[in-house]
């Protein structure tokens, strides 16, 4: 049994919170971004987080650490847009494997750090495998609704490069999350799959949907349910939602999760919906009281922080879930 | 422990789909399958996707659980079209909420539609049809695409046609899944074949019992599986009947259902509530469904005729006869039936001021509805000739009146003129393009079999027709054609010229006719491309585009035709000879016949060779494809088939008991050797001659160990000092036919008169195959103890083969001279050969025995030009002629 499986009979495991909020604190300018490196790049780069693995390691790990310090047991790499898809606005689709291997370096590095001061609580890096900005499902043109803006196979193409880099560069767990088109992550999944039986390995996977609105379904439609049944074929650590929605609209989702799945559960929601300003501006202690709820009954397994989450918001988590059992999985054979 | 989750078969649209003990059956929507709904197909076809989505819906607001979407179909990109159109139903929630099964033969279109579909699909289906390394593979990834799946009961040996083999395939395909590929068994699905009862046929009466039996066991046995199936097909023989169909559908369903089957494929407006069938119907049909007595079948079909009599759709409903005329006119020609055409002609004669504007107006309308149904594969070809048959009555009975009022003809749409080329007989497909032609308005001037090209020339020129189209079904024909397009090209014709018959081909026509004529030549071999091609060719907006399209599709296909051709390597025919089919004479086992010499067989009784008939073929020359007798029962043509099997089995029932048809044969069992490698010496006792056949050698490349054959290997070698012997033979059931056609022409009903040839033709081949038994049985004696049915014999899986000159192995037709020769067959039986080497009547067979063991069918392919000069050498011909005998065989250097 791998270690993330034991530590997950143990205790309720936390994930860490938002890495753009975070990264908006140090008010990065465009030749920040470019860094030396990138300087005569054609393309304005101001904006795409992922870069600044490259050009602003120190800044990306001291994130990483400020989760750890508060306790966050799971940190994800700065590799949400790490795709040849999502890097075309960038023309950065050549950077894909660096982007992804350099960050998933840098997360390890600083998670192995605090695992070595106290072996007691391991630490674990999960590789942020976004949803891309494109969708196999779904029409971008209303008055054609059978086009497709991608395909499968190109997805499956992208997805596998950014899986190889992410394991190489050291990831212990793949987040397939923000699902919003089921069949995007099912060619995530698909990749996965071939790169797992490639290298005869048996990398923990987590599966995380977003419910997009009040209605209680993914963008592509799918219930909760429906959505779960879908991404149920291969072997996974967890299933969950995160993103769009605060902490407590998500609740009659996990539920749903929570009673008809095998898996370990995971929430990693927003701090609330977004204000007038666009901006969170739920306070730790409100989130947390929610997330007390999901504790009390029994819903997760994993709980951490999407948009508008804070190291506040991660302690304050941290110190609420560590009053409670996990909620119960079946492991398997 | 407490929360372990039980298997379920879980699916997903937008919304899920748990399959749970306590569920109802879950019912398959099968309607946009483009193979069981001609409706579907034609929409897919015509590109019309909305209401194509319209039928989908239809199907989810009407109860299906799950929607069963195909594509598999000759004439549309399966692939293109399954892609399309799920892209499509993704995009309506109110259709994409049920669970999508993805249905297709063909696994580059499941895969393709694997890719565009988010929720958890149903594959349908794989199986161990192919073997176990595909069958892993393709589960493999279904298993990754993250769907559920049919398994066929089919492995390599064949479908599961009883319970042993049922529950054998289901265990085998089940443990390799769960043990080898760690398929979820929950996502299991078995199909486990569903076949007809009440078929008449012995073997068909443990049907049901045997699928409902193997359910049982599956459901038993492998955990976690589910059972499914189409249900419709266990009542094929009741179509028409639907009060006995729907009784029939409930309940097998009700047994089915509690041995364990939890979904499948049902028409819900064909199903009657099991309660409600009347106690003596539910009696009889589940006697049949359960088999639970001999006579079962036979009395479930007498009480059917009461089930029908009490229904209102009694078979003799003469309602349509109250409609209006022109209702009952198109109702006439769509149906076929010309009891009351003339009648109703002349009352439509009667309201119009003059008699053409029946033809313009009344028949052509109903005639319209006729070309559309067959031009959307709603109506099949034998429907179409029975409705030329009633027009061509109604037109018979108005030309006198139309004479009378002196007008000129009516406008056809075109005229074209057909005919079978010089030396050719075969007229059955040319008649077929014919019918189908007229029906569609266009003016048939046909002129017949055997015509040479100077007449076709100056008809055409007589006519001003605006089409030629030649057919022919011997290779010597193929030569004509090419010799009439130059014939064309040298008088100045520009009209198309169109290419048909059985030996004609696409690339035949592309590289040796095309060439010659610089207007439009067009290869069509089916009645159906012919409408389309010759609309295409005359309608004035399409005319000229086609034409420089169809041109330049035929010089493509020349040059690419070509550029593959030069790639093979042939051997010298010293090389091909020393790689001969060496047999080991000194251990052959050569067996005298028991009776040397001629005999000859006068007016054999036909009724002997009625079960010698491979029906196969006979379906295939009405354009309906696919086996006998599964096509009896197949879901798009089935009913067509039965119904001209129907009219074939009573015409047949005809010629025998008046002797319409008179059979003859002559045959021959010769001592024989060969000489010189590639030919045979024949020795006749009766007439003291010794005649030698030619046999043509391999010339292509072989593998290592393949040797380059020719039939004369089959003979032993004179200087091995074993006397070896051989057979010939002619054999004719087409005495009488012309005079039957005729008579049909004359009452202007072509369906009969090509049914009749259709017939003549399948019974020649069952003389032949019968005669071959006989010989190899008792006159030659060399299988006296074989026992083969006869599918084995349609399958050739006895000893020793009958080749004939004209097809592959022995492709030169010349050496049908030297067999009239041997066994005086004009003398002896009437049949003659044409200059093209046809035989005359057409409904003949001639050809060689071989006995031995070894020998075996095959292809000679083409042979290079040492042969050909070596062959003229041996026959003391001329090379020109014998170039042109060997043309279609000739590689090119």
């Amino acid at each position: 049994m791998s270690k993330i499986r034991e530590e997950l009979n143990r205790r309720i495991l936390v994930l860490d919170g938002a890495m753009g909020t975070m990264l908006q604190r140090y008010k990065f300018n465009e030749e920040d971004f470019r860094g030396e490196r990138f300087k005569d790049w054609e393309h304005p780069l101001q904006g795409n987080n992922d870069l600044l693995s490259l050009t602003q390691p120190e800044a990306i790990a001291d994130v990483h650490r400020a989760y750890l310090d508060v306790g966050a047991d799971i940190i994800e790499t700065n590799t949400f847009s790490g795709t040849t898809i999502a890097m075309a606005d960038y023309h950065m689709e050549d950077l894909v494997y660096e982007l992804n291997y350099e960050s998933a370096r840098i997360a390890k590095k600083v998670a192995d750090e605090y695992t070595a001061k106290n072996p007691n609580k391991p630490r674990f890096v999960a590789g942020s495998i976004g949803p891309t900005n494109k969708t196999a499902s779904m029409s971008p043109d209303v008055n054609d609704p059978g086009y497709r803006a991608v395909s499968f196979e190109e997805l499956r193409v992208a997805y596998k490069q950014q899986v190889e880099a992410l394991l190489d560069g050291g990831a212990d767990i793949l987040l397939v999350e923000t699902i919003f088109d089921t069949l995007n992550a099912k060619a995530a999944l698909f990749a996965i799959d071939e790169v797992r039986e490639e290298r005869n390995i048996d990398v923990p996977i987590m599966v995380s949907g977003t419910i997009t609105d009040a209605s209680g379904r993914t963008l592509s439609g799918q219930t909760a349910e429906a959505f779960l049944i879908s991404v149920s074929h291969i072997p996974i650590l967890s299933v969950g939602f995160n993103c769009a929605l605060g902490a407590s609209q998500l609740v009659p989702h996990l539920e749903v999760l929570a009673s008809k799945t095998d898996n370990a559960v995971s929430a990693h929601p927003n701090a609330g919906l977004p204000n007038a300003f666009g901006e969170y501006d739920e306070t730790p202690e409100q989130m947390a009281a929610q997330i007390k709820e999901y504790a009390e009954k029994g819903l997760v397994n994993i709980v951490g922080g999407c948009c508008g989450t804070t190291p506040e918001h991660i302690k304050a988590i941290v110190d609420v879930v560590a009053k409670y059992e996990p909620r119960k999985i079946v492991v398997p054979a | 422990m407490d929360n372990i989750k039980a298997k379920y078969l879980k699916l997903s649209g937008l919304e899920p789909l748990v399959v749970t003990p306590e569920s109802n059956f879950i019912n398959v929507g099968e309607r946009t399958n483009v193979a069981g709904s001609r409706k579907f197909l034609r929409l897919i076809k015509e590109e019309k996707f909305d209401e194509a989505l319209a039928i989908a819906r239809h199907q989810v607001e009407g109860g299906a659980q799950i929607i069963d979407i195909n594509m598999d179909d000759g004439l549309i990109d399966g692939k293109e079209a399954m892609v399309k159109f799920l892209n499509l139903i993704v995009s309506e929630p109110d259709i994409s909420r049920v669970p999508i099964m993805i249905d297709s033969s063909k696994w580059e279109i499941i895969e393709a539609g694997l890719q565009v579909v988010q929720g958890k699909c149903v594959v349908n289906s794989i199986s161990l049809k192919e073997g176990e390394e595909e069958f892993i593979h393709h589960a493999k990834l279904i298993k990754r695409y993250g769907a559920a799946v049919i398994v066929m009961a089919f492995d390599e040996v064949g479908q599961a046609d009883n319970y042993e083999r049922r529950i054998e395939i289901a265990k085998r395909s089940y443990d390799i899944l769960v043990n080898q590929v760690n398929f979820a068994p929950e996502d299991i699905i078995f199909d486990l074949n569903i076949f007809p009862v009440a078929t008449g046929m012995d073997e068909h009466k443990l049907n049901a019992i045997d699928f409902i039996k193997a359910t049982k066991w599956v459901r038993e046995n492998l955990p976690y599986c589910s059972v499914s199936g189409g249900v419709s097909n266990v009542s094929f023989s009741f179509r028409g009947n639907n009060p006995v169909r729907e009784a029939m559908h409930s309940a097998f369903l009700y047994h089915a259902i509690k041995a364990g089957m939890n979904m499948g494929i049902v028409n819900p407006t064909m199903l009657e509530v099991y309660d409600d069938i009347p106690k003596d119907l539910l009696e009889h049909v589940e006697d049949v469904i359960l088999n639970r007595r001999d006579d079962a079948t036979e009395r479930l079909l007498e009480f059917a005729e009461t089930v029908v009599g009490t229904t209102k759709e009694s078979k003799v409903d003469m309602s349509w006869r109250q409609e209006p005329l022109q209702n009952r006119i198109t109702r006439a020609l769509v149906k076929g039936i010309d009891e009351f055409i003339v009648e109703d002609v002349e009352e439509a004669r009667t309201s119009v001021d003059q008699p053409i504007e029946v033809i313009e107006g009344h028949l052509m309308t109903g005639m319209n509805v006729v070309g559309d149904l067959f031009g959307s594969g709603k109506m099949f070809l034998p429907q179409v000739v029975k409705s030329a048959r009633v027009m061509k009555k109604a037109v018979a009975y108005l030309l006198p009146f139309i004479e009378a009022s002196k007008q000129g003809k009516s406008e056809a749409a075109g005229k074209i003129l057909m005919a079978t080329v010089k030396g050719d007989v075969h007229d059955i497909g040319k008649n077929i393009v014919g019918v189908v032609l007229a029906c569609n308005n266009y003016e048939i001037v046909d002129m017949g079999v055997m015509v040479p090209p100077e007449k076709i020339i100056a008809k055409a020129r007589e006519e001003r027709v605006d089409i030629i189209g030649l057919s022919g079904l011997i290779t010597p024909s193929l030569d004509e054609m090419v010799f009439l397009a130059k014939e064309m090209e040298r008088q100045k014709f520009r009209v198309p010229l169109l290419i048909g018959g059985a030996t004609t081909s696409k690339a035949h026509t592309a590289v040796k006719i095309d060439p010659q004529y610089q207007h439009a030549v067009v290869h069509v071999n089916d009645a159906s491309r012919a409408v389309t091609v010759v609309g295409d060719l005359l309608q004035k907006e399409t005319s000229e585009s086609y034409k420089t399209s169809v041109k330049a599709d035929y010089n493509d296909f020349r040059t690419k035709f070509l550029n593959r051709g030069k790639q093979k390597e042939y051997l010298t025919l010293n090389q091909a000879r020393a790689n001969k089919l060496k047999l080991d004479w000194k251990v052959a086992e050569i067996i005298k016949p028991n009776q040397l010499g001629i005999q000859v067989i006068e007016d054999f009784d036909l009724k002997k060779l009625v079960d010698f008939i491979d029906w196969t073929p006979f379906f295939r020359s009405w354009e309906l494809h696919g086996k006998y007798p599964a096509i009896l029962t197949d879901e798009v043509v089935g009913e067509q088939a039965t119904e001209l099997f129907a009219d074939a089995q009573a015409m047949l029932k005809n010629i025998i008991e008046k002797k319409q048809l008179k059979a003859k044969a002559v045959f021959g069992l010769f001592e024989a050797n060969t000489i010189n490698d590639d030919d045979i010496e024949v020795l006749s006792k009766e007439s003291k001659k010794s005649l030698i056949f030619r046999t043509l050698r391999q010339q292509l490349k072989k593998r290592e160990g393949v040797p380059n054959i020719a039939l004369s290997d089959f003979i032993a070698p004179k200087e091995s000092g074993i006397q070896d012997y051989m057979g010939v033979f002619c054999v004719s059931t087409g005495f009488g036919i012309a005079e039957l056609a005729a008579a049909y022409e004359k009452d202007m009903d072509d369906y009969n008169s090509i049914m009749i040839k259709a017939l003549a033709d399948r019974l020649a081949e069952a003389f032949a195959e019968y005669l071959h038994k006989e010989v190899r049985t008792k006159h030659w004696g060399y299988a006296a103890n074989e026992g083969l049915s006869n599918e084995d014999l349609i399958r050739e899986s006895y000893k020793g083969i009958r080749p004939a000159p004209g097809y592959p192995a022995c492709p030169d037709h010349l050496e049908k001279l030297t067999i009239w020769e041997l066994l005086d067959v004009k003398g002896k039986i009437g049949v003659e050969l044409t200059d093209s080497m046809a035989m005359w009547p057409a409904a003949s067979v001639s050809g060689y025995y071989f006995g031995n063991p070894e020998s075996k069918y095959f292809g000679l392919g083409k042979i290079a030009q040492d042969q050909v000069e070596d062959f003229t050498t041996r026959k003391g011909i001329s090379l020109e002629m014998a170039t042109k005998w060997l043309a279609p065989n000739i590689a090119e250097s």
